[in-house]
């Protein structure tokens, strides 16, 4: 029978293009370990990642949820690029037939293409990214107009589902260990944009500083590497802005 | 843990910040000899000619040249820096904003090396 | 250093580099008409020496870089050199006084 014989030992019958794939295996101190991946129309990087577990070595550890683009827990680093895997279309990432696939950046890695998403939460945490409600049962509803320029601002970064792609891609996030990222700026900017809250100042002061909003360099990485075409550069040149305010008025 | 590296390091946006530091860093180590040269007219004005003269090497004017548009790139990449942290960034805007710094730059260095000949 | 002061940092290399774009754009200009003269000590200095206008742009030229660039080293130091501490914050200190000083010594030196 014709067919391409795979290194797992089995055949592959039909269209014998093959991907040439370099996935991380282990820990921090593991290396990346080759594999040949038949090549199918509309192929995904996780359709890729998945095929190695099933056919080749069931042991690879990753992550996925909802595989069409919505969740952001398949977020891997795709040849050299922070992506979603889920919607990383092999025909148009691998050049020349090749791919390498390793954990995100910037976080510690659990094993092979699982990172540790603690740091990058409790950055959230810190930078007060948590809504403060101050309205009480009886009171009415809040009206905020959406056309209002505070809420178009909040509106326009608000849909982050964390994924931690901006964060595997900025370099003040590698330079300064304590640099609570793109992330957890963006959504405190959303916050300070958001008339209802009731933690203004506080977060205010939590966002400042050189661990903060002035640790940004306008590299904008964050903004390049979003799937969902947010902009936390222009979210932490707000926090810039509000920030400078508050210093002035005394109120930081 | 995985560090970026040099892929995806490619839009204009990251040359400017790149070109912003390194001019910062060049000019940073200038400026002492620079003020130190200065200084040479406190002694006597043939001192600063004398050292002036010096400046007159080919190798010394192509530096000088170097200097201007590392200086006039500083100073438009930090005008946009101004302009992102005050005014807001706006992707669709950005990277003219770039071209003109850069173009800017060179059309302050292509002057000032036009004038020395 | 606190948020509030760190902030204040931002802000004090923010409003330097407002006063730099002005004098470095008169700068810029002024090296331009300079060398199109030829440059010669009796060319630059008869145009600085005795006048107090020049003088005090300088000597604002002066300041304005004494704060920015040590803030800027500053920064590239805890990034690139992970130099972050008490020690570091006083080397760009000594940065910004040496800088003042032989900017002083020079604005001095061609307008007196």
């Amino acid at each position: 029978m014709n067919g391409t014989a795979l290194t797992n030992g089995s055949t592959m019958r039909g269209p014998d293009k093959l991907l040439r794939v370099s996935v991380w295996r282990g820990g921090a101190g593991g290396r990346f370990k080759s594999y040949e991946v038949p090549r199918q129309d509309s192929q995904t990087v996780l359709d890729v990642v998945t095929w190695i577990q099933r056919r080749v070595d069931s042991s690879l550890a990753y992550r996925f949820a909802c595989r069409v683009g919505m969740c952001g827990s398949c977020a891997m680093t795709v040849n050299g690029i922070p992506r979603w895997t889920c919607r990383a279309h092999v025909a148009r990432v691998a050049a020349d037939d090749r791919l390498e696939i390793a954990p995100l950046a910037n976080l510690p890695i659990v094993r092979d293409l699982v990172v540790d998403m603690s740091e990058f939460f409790d950055k959230w945490a810190r930078a007060k990214g948590r809504f403060v409600p101050t309205a009480k049962r009886r009171d009415d509803f809040a009206r905020v107009r959406p056309s209002s320029p505070a809420r178009r601002a909040a509106d326009a970064a608000i849909e982050c589902i964390g994924c931690a792609v901006c964060y595997a891609a900025c370099d003040v996030v590698a330079w300064n260990p304590a640099y609570l990222g793109p992330a957890a700026l963006n959504r405190a900017w959303t916050l300070v944009r958001d008339e209802r809250d009731g933690a203004h100042r506080e977060r205010l002061a939590a966002v400042a500083g050189d661990a903060g909003c002035h640790a940004c360099h306008t590299h904008t990485l964050c903004a390049e590497r979003c799937p969902a075409r947010l902009s936390p550069t222009a979210s932490i040149a707000g926090l810039k802005r509000a920030t400078a305010l508050a210093a002035l008025r005394g109120e930081l | 843990m995985i560090r970026s590296d040099w892929r995806g390091r490619g839009h204009p946006a990251y040359w400017a910040f790149l070109l912003h530091r390194l001019s910062g860093i060049l000019l940073a180590l200038f400026l002492p000899l620079h003020f130190l040269a200065l200084g040479q007219a406190l002694a006597r004005e043939d001192a600063l000619d004398a050292l002036l003269a010096w400046t007159e090497r080919p190798l010394v004017k192509l530096s000088e040249i170097v200097l201007v548009f590392l200086l006039a790139a500083h100073l438009a990449g930090g005008l946009r820096l101004l302009v992102v942290e005050f005014a807001g960034w706006r992707r669709e805007s950005d990277k003219a904003i770039i071209a003109a710094a850069a173009g800017a730059a060179a059309f302050c260095a292509l002057i000032y090396a036009l004038n020395l000949i | 250093m606190s948020a509030r002061t760190e902030t204040r940092v931002w802000a004090a290399q923010r409003a330097s580099a407002a006063v730099l774009a002005l004098c470095v754009a008169v700068h810029l200009a002024t090296l331009i008409v300079a060398v199109h003269g030829g440059l010669s000590a009796a060319a630059i200095l008869g145009r600085t020496r005795g006048s107090p206008a020049w003088a005090a742009f300088y000597t604002l030229f002066v300041v304005a870089v004494a704060i920015h660039a040590p803030l800027g080293l500053r920064t590239i130091a805890a990034e690139w050199l992970a130099w972050k501490s008490r020690t570091a914050d006083i080397a760009c200190t000594a940065v910004g006084i040496i800088l003042l000083v032989l900017g002083i010594r020079a604005v001095v030196a061609v307008t007196l």
